[in-house]
């Protein structure tokens, strides 16, 4: 009985704590990261989708509420912002790709932004998704950290792009080989540009599963698909549905 | 870790806050920070070795770095259930479009281009 009040006690400190839910964070980040490894590196093991899924089991089965959590979790998050700043770096290193293939890489940059946008909005407002639900669908296939920037400077929900990002990712890594295979898009430069601007990073480590051309131009597309849609989605957004 | 690259990073991310701040912008801080470096590089013509192995250590974990938000998705379990139909159907259809799109006019004009190139 005072051992089980012990147990109480020590919870009761812990989970007020700050330290409990960044430690939790980190490791079921680890745990995700272990099974991804172990499945041969397949997407559907996403390590960010199992992470999620066993905090938000565990918040739940621990009655935890997400202020709570984020209290801890939020040292991890901080991080977004330098992160995204650190960007720079390997769009500079993939520069060079660009050279001989600007006008290409540019036109399908374009086309591809243009087509991910517009595609997801009209297709879920035309299924009644709210409009919280569309301005957090919009940038879907632009990396994370970017895509919650431009989410919450719209007005929408920073938190539900995060969670379709990832599965935007998971999702194009998956059947992207397959779809390109199906329009008969052969060339690594092209698949790795097509996963990239559609699939960010997900995308990108599947492109490099392809190939290191398919990998390098898959990053190339990642970063310039955040730049442009974080210079143009929010204008965009904020003019069609105001703001 | 040398510091002085992560305070560049978080110095670059600090004057992009304030330039979208300043000028009211709808742009996110982080990303004009990273224009800034960008643009750093660029005139300084490298990397450099010790910012590529900071830069390199922060991001070869980045997928953590969103964890926290992902799990801010309970908050909205229930408009997810009211709405998670709307939102499977155009994530699967606008991801097929743009995989397409992409691939397919990148695949024209790469050929284009490569055909033209030999032509001289």
């Amino acid at each position: 009985m005072d051992r089980d009040l012990a147990l109480v006690d020590i919870w009761v400190y812990l989970s007020a704590s700050p330290l409990l839910h960044l430690t939790l964070t980190v490791g079921a980040y680890l745990l995700g990261d272990w099974l991804f490894q172990r499945s041969g590196r397949r997407a559907v093991f996403n390590p960010v989708l199992l992470a999620v899924i066993v905090l938000v089991l565990f918040l739940v089965a621990t009655d935890t509420d997400y202020p709570t959590y984020f209290a801890g979790a939020q040292f991890v998050h901080f991080m977004l912002g330098p992160a995204t700043v650190a960007l720079a770096v390997p769009l500079y290193r993939n520069l060079p790709l660009i050279r001989r293939l600007w006008a290409p890489i540019l036109a399908a940059i374009l086309t591809g932004a243009l087509v991910s946008a517009t595609s997801t909005v009209w297709v879920a407002q035309l299924l009644g998704a709210s409009r919280q639900t569309l301005l957090s669908l919009a940038p879907k296939s632009v990396t994370a950290p970017v895509a919650m920037g431009i989410t919450e400077k719209v007005g929408g929900l920073a938190s539900l792009s995060a969670a379709l990002v990832v599965l935007t990712g998971v999702l194009g890594a998956v059947i992207g080989t397959w779809v390109l295979a199906l329009v008969r898009v052969r060339d690594d430069r092209a698949r790795g540009i097509a996963l990239g601007l559609s699939s960010h990073g997900i995308g990108t480590a599947r492109a490099f599963q392809i190939s290191d051309t398919a990998g390098a131009f898959s990053a190339l597309a990642m970063g310039l698909m955040a730049l442009i849609s974080a210079f143009a989605l929010p204008f965009v957004l904020r003019w069609v549905f105001g703001g | 870790m040398p510091l002085k690259f992560v305070a560049l990073l978080l110095l670059c991310q600090l004057i992009g806050e304030a330039f979208t701040v300043w000028t009211g912008l709808p742009v996110p801080g982080p990303v004009v920070g990273m224009v800034i470096l960008f643009i750093g590089l660029v005139l300084r013509g490298g990397v450099g070795e010790g910012l590529g192995r900071v830069v390199d250590g922060l991001l070869s974990h980045l997928s953590l770095l969103f964890v926290p938000a992902g799990v801010g998705v309970m908050l909205h379990v229930a408009m997810l259930r009211e709405e998670w139909l709307a939102i499977s159907v155009a994530l699967v259809l606008s991801t097929v479009a743009t995989l397409v799109a992409t691939g397919l006019v990148m695949t024209a004009l790469t050929g284009w281009v490569e055909r033209r190139d030999r032509g001289r």
